[in-house]
């Protein structure tokens, strides 16, 4: 099976869960939004309705795992192979188009890979301590109450600040380099790829990173 | 355009006996040296006074001199061919340098290309890419005439910008990865591109990216740092279109 | 001795299919057994090699180079000949040989000739199918441009990139024959002697330019198919690395050399910048379609910006004497005259030696687009060496040398005088005459490598058994103790001077007195000179390092020892033919108004020489030349 044994192969999977994961990060965000108001009921009417059927939320976690980990799986298996690529470093470091986040994708996508650990642990499985767990009648933890007591937290604000810039960093690269990959770019179109995934992943750093930061700020309460 | 004013230069120049032997900079001055001179010719001057010192003189590739032959092959200052756009290290002039500059001068670096001596590289993996699929299977003679299938003219210049590939390795030795998707996807694109080549393109495609992997070299990760290495400006759109090939070979 | 090119006879339009009708044929499942050794992987011996590989021959190739795609034949820029008559402009096979007997002053064998403007339409056919990107026109017919010598569009080209894209093609065929087994290919190698055994040729000697290891290679049929010998005149656009060596060191085992007076220089170089340059960089002839050759009528507007130069003050020499042809003259005619306009101190640039081609009125008539889409790479090219802009002002080119019509003598099989030794390509003599027009050198190699050799070869073949000498030969055995007797002398020698001040002292030599105007004088100057330069060297040469490892000063000392013979047989075979025709060009012989005067009545024929050892003089075999055909002519482009 050539797509998971060759070089091009192993990398077309990564880019196209890569872009699977995109997909679920503007998903994501956009459900995130709710806690804005925008949706009668807010952030928990969205989670309601997020957790309405068990079996599909399961399936699709499922599906997100296996994203994941094939993607992570073989950016660790190409990346490791390419560290013997060039056996000794030339003594003047001098390059064109190398840029911080082309030549860092492993350091990002390793701390996001933490951050995900993390961001499960804290708002899924609900097992950091600290957090704050209000439980209503039938026992549904009061999710917006959790989102910002958390947030006032300035280490845990910083946390996910952080991970947000590893994000941006990642799809900087990414998102083009996912399309070159998979053959969808030419002379004309990678630098416009190139410019559109820098906008996209600044969207995603933005987006996110204004809900925590409204919370500390105190623009957003419980 | 006479400029009779010369320069003096510091090189360090990597010196290694052999393929077993570490290897290590050694120092040496360029002297007398005007902006006429080209980059190899200025090495010549170098090597011609250590010849006359008994010293032994740095050994590089080199043949053509003038950047189409693809034999030389130096790291200038970090870069391949020295990092003048579209230019060999042979074509690079020494107007590009000021007296007193101190220029680092390597061989390429990459897992494929071991280092025979000094400068000197063994490139045979280029060849064994190319011989894993890089051509049309076409017997000498009986093949039809050359107007009977008609070629446009833009899909001919596609094709030719692809070719235009001297396989001098400058985007392995410029790949932090030491990759050769540059090389070997101008070769593929320009034989997928012409309906000549469209035959046998699935076999193509795999054939030659196995090789590429056999050979050592890296896997690509998109800094297009080959593209800006590469004297021809071959352009990473190749790249792209040998993964389309790749792909439609999967389903093919 | 008289010689015979064993051409065929009968009908010239029927020669070369009777030809290759009457030739026996080697049964297919006999081929594996014969060994072929190809030296030389440009456009002849890679074509050859892998037509060869692919009949089903074993064949063993070998190149100095890192790789086979890197022989020099990837230089050349501007084109490839066919008689395809696309444009319908009247060509036609016929009219492709006539240009080429008459553009080489009927010094060729016509016989030759038409068997390749006959398969100069194959070859065309054959790039195109291995996916040579020619250029194209937008319904996607083939493109022609015109070239120096003929009236018609025949010219095939790929940009400025025919023979790359051309040699590339030949390179994907043998990469595929490689693969396959049938070639086997052996890098960076270097032919130092040929293997001789009862008056056959029966294998060869090469270093490993890596290790220095002499290897000893046998096999049933030995092809040459080195190259050309201009780095004799150490200024050459020819790559570093090309040398007489390989056809030396056969013409010393017997081979016989025939015309190497016969040297082009190129019109349209970059001139030299400084003496330490021994490359000069050729922009394609293809340039003189659109640019316009001229010089300063006054020495006082020499030092001025040529746009200060009044066009009443500017002299188009070519056009002026050339009328119909212009500036597409031959390209003996272009250099000579460059020479003259520089000799009489007209001349442009660094030293006086340089003259103007101006594209002005072409970018006014066609726009700098235009131009820049037919020459753009050359033009980048001259500015990187140059650091001038071409669009802007006038380039600035002088001629040098860069490709011999002259080679080892072969018949019409290509072989030469020694049985089992065939010579293809510019290595041979056979059919240039005494000068090549131009996009015929591709045509020329491509036609030996695909068409000819493949079936020639096994006319040879099945009149001898396979295998019959094997490497631990005798001869094979003495063949390595002479290489190493030959290293070992150069690395003692400990002199004073490079290699390098030789080649340049023995160049200085050939440019001026063996060069593009030569006396009686000049030449009998230069073959008492070169023996003394030869004496020097061998006991004053420094040649560093080690004979086993890889030591580029001893590959370049044996190469400038091999020139160092062989110069001196060059300006011999210029004196002794007192007349005047193509790239060779006597004072002495020349019309009233400077054009070349040929002597067909005493030197109509192939001059082809024995070597006898260096202290004593070569022994000249003539090939008589009938013209058939083409009638006898004065050769005008007036």
């Amino acid at each position: 099976m050539q797509l998971l044994s060759s070089s091009i192969g192993r990398k077309i999977l990564m880019a196209v869960t890569g872009q699977v994961m995109i997909l679920f990060a503007l998903v994501h965000l956009i459900g995130n939004t709710t806690i804005f108001g925008w949706l009668h009921g807010g952030i928990n009417a969205y989670a309601e309705h997020l957790h309405a059927l068990p079996p599909l939320v399961w399936a699709f976690r499922l599906f997100m795992l296996a994203a994941v980990s094939i993607h992570i799986w073989f950016g660790i298996q190409l990346t490791l192979e390419n560290s013997g690529g060039r056996p000794k470093q030339y003594a003047v470091k001098s390059t064109q188009k190398v840029t911080f986040a082309s030549e860092n994708m492993i350091w990002s996508g390793l701390l996001i890979l933490a951050f995900i650990v993390y961001h499960l642990l804290h708002f899924t499985m609900k097992l950091i301590p600290g957090t704050a767990l209000v439980t209503d009648a039938e026992g549904t933890v009061n999710v917006l109450t959790m989102v910002v007591s958390s947030f006032q937290n300035v280490f845990v604000c910083a946390i996910y600040a952080g991970a947000m810039v590893a994000l941006f960093l990642h799809l900087t690269h990414g998102i083009q380099s996912s399309s070159q990959t998979i053959g969808c770019s030419n002379d004309r179109t990678l630098p416009v790829i190139v410019r559109a995934g820098t906008l996209v992943a600044l969207a995603f750093l933005v987006g996110y990173i204004t809900i925590p930061l409204s919370i500390f700020a105190g623009f957003l309460k419980g | 355009m006479s400029d009779h004013k010369t320069m003096t230069l510091t090189l360090i120049v990597w010196r290694q006996k052999g393929p077993s032997d570490p290897g290590k900079f050694e120092t040496y001055a360029a002297k007398n040296i005007t902006e006429h001179h080209s980059f190899l010719e200025m090495l010549d001057c170098v090597n011609e006074d250590m010849i006359l010192e008994g010293k032994e003189p740095i050994v590089f590739d080199h043949d053509c001199r003038e950047g189409i032959c693809g034999m030389c092959s130096q790291v200038v200052n970090g870069l391949p061919h020295g990092g003048q756009d579209r230019t060999t290290v042979c074509q690079l002039h020494m107007r590009k340098f000021k007296d007193g500059d101190t220029i680092y001068i390597e061989p390429w670096r990459a897992r494929a290309f071991p280092i025979i001596k000094d400068l000197v590289v063994d490139r045979a993996a280029l060849d064994t890419i190319i011989q894993a699929g890089g051509y049309t299977s076409c017997h000498t003679g009986g093949v039809p005439d050359a107007n009977s299938i008609l070629i446009p003219k833009p899909i001919a210049e596609e094709a030719t910008d692809a070719a235009e590939c001297i396989g001098c390795g400058a985007c392995v030795a410029g790949c932090p990865n030491g990759a050769a998707m540059l090389f070997t996807g101008a070769k593929v694109s320009q034989l997928a591109i012409l309906p000549q080549g469209k035959a046998e393109a699935a076999a193509r495609v795999t054939a030659m990216t196995t090789a590429m992997t056999e050979c050592g070299f890296g896997n690509c990760t998109n800094h297009y740092e080959c593209q800006a290495s590469c004297p021809k400006g071959i352009n990473v759109k190749f790249i792209a279109r040998m993964n389309r090939e790749f792909l439609k070979a999967q389903f093919a | 001795m008289i010689l015979d090119g064993k051409c065929p006879t009968g009908p010239i339009e029927k020669s070369w299919d009777k030809h290759c009708f009457d030739l026996k044929l080697v049964n297919p499942s006999n081929k594996r057994k014969y060994n072929i050794i190809m030296v030389g992987t440009g456009l002849a011996g890679g074509a050859a090699a892998a037509s060869l590989g692919e009949l089903g021959y074993n064949v063993q190739a070998f190149c100095y180079q890192d790789s086979p795609r890197r022989a020099h034949s990837i230089a050349a820029q501007g084109g490839i000949n066919a008689a395809k008559n696309y444009p319908s402009d009247g060509d036609s096979i016929l009219r492709l040989m006539y240009d080429t007997i008459k553009g080489g002053d009927f010094r060729a064998r016509e016989a030759d000739v038409w068997r390749l403007s006959q398969v100069s339409n194959n070859i065309i056919d054959q790039c195109v199918a291995q996916g040579v990107p020619f250029a194209r026109d937008y319904a996607g017919y083939l493109d022609n441009r015109s070239f120096g010598g003929a009236q018609v569009s025949r010219t095939f080209y790929s940009r400025g990139l025919t023979g790359q894209q051309l040699l590339l093609g030949a390179y994907s065929a043998l990469s595929r024959q490689i693969k396959a087994g049938t070639v086997q290919m052996y890098t960076r190698r270097e032919m130092l002697d040929l293997v001789v055994v009862d008056g056959v040729a029966r294998g060869i000697t090469v270093r490993n330019l890596i290790t220095g290891e002499i290897e000893s290679h046998a096999a049933d049929a030995v092809c040459l198919a080195t190259g050309g010998y201009v780095n004799v005149f150490y200024l050459s656009t020819n790559a570093k690395g090309c040398s007489v060596t390989a056809n030396w060191k056969a013409a010393k085992k017997g081979a016989f050399f025939a015309n190497p007076c016969y040297t082009q220089i190129h019109p349209t170089c970059i001139p030299q910048a400084g003496e330490y340059q021994s490359k000069l960089t050729l922009m394609s002839e293809s340039l003189r379609n659109d640019g316009r050759i001229w010089v300063p009528k006054k020495k006082e507007d020499i030092g001025k910006l040529p746009a200060q130069i009044a066009e009443a003050d500017r002299d188009y020499y070519l056009e002026r004497k050339y009328p119909s042809y212009g500036n597409l003259a031959p390209r003996d005619i272009a250099s000579r005259s460059a020479k003259e306009a520089c000799d009489a101190g007209l001349g442009v640039g660094p030293g006086g030696r340089g003259v103007y081609l101006d594209f002005a009125d072409s970018i006014k008539r066609l726009s700098e687009d235009t131009i820049r889409e037919r020459y753009g790479n050359l033009f980048e090219m001259y500015e990187k060496i140059t650091d001038e802009n071409g669009y802007k002002r006038p380039m600035r080119i002088y001629p040098a040398p860069h490709y011999c019509m002259g080679g080892l003598w072969v018949d019409y099989n290509l072989m030469s005088n020694i049985p089992g030794l065939f010579v293809l390509g510019e290595a041979n003599f056979s059919v240039h005459g005494a000068n090549r027009l131009g996009a015929s050198a591709l045509m020329q190699g491509l036609s030996d490598g695909y068409f000819v050799i493949p079936y020639t070869i096994g006319g040879y073949l099945v009149t001898v058994k396979p295998g019959a000498v094997k490497a631990d030969h005798a001869e094979f055995k003495k063949s390595v103790e002479d290489v190493n007797a030959s290293t070992k002398k150069l690395l003692s020698i400990k002199g004073k001077r490079t290699v390098t001040e030789f080649h340049r002292e023995l160049g200085k030599v050939m440019w001026n007195d063996v060069g593009m105007a030569r006396s009686k004088e000049s030449l009998t100057d230069a073959i008492k000179k070169i023996p003394k330069i030869r004496e020097e060297f061998w006991n004053n040469v420094k040649v560093g390092g080690t004979g086993a490892e890889l030591n580029q000063q001893l590959e370049n000392a044996g190469r400038v020892a091999d020139f160092l013979e062989f110069g001196e047989l060059l300006a011999r075979d210029a004196l002794h033919r007192e007349e005047s025709c193509g790239g060779h060009f006597r004072v002495e012989h020349q019309l009233p108004d400077g054009e070349a005067m040929r002597n067909d009545a005493d030197f109509s024929y192939v001059g082809a020489w024995e070597f006898k050892g260096n202290d004593k003089e070569p022994e000249l075999h003539k090939e008589p030349l009938k013209f058939e055909t083409i009638h006898l002519a004065v050769r005008s482009y007036k």
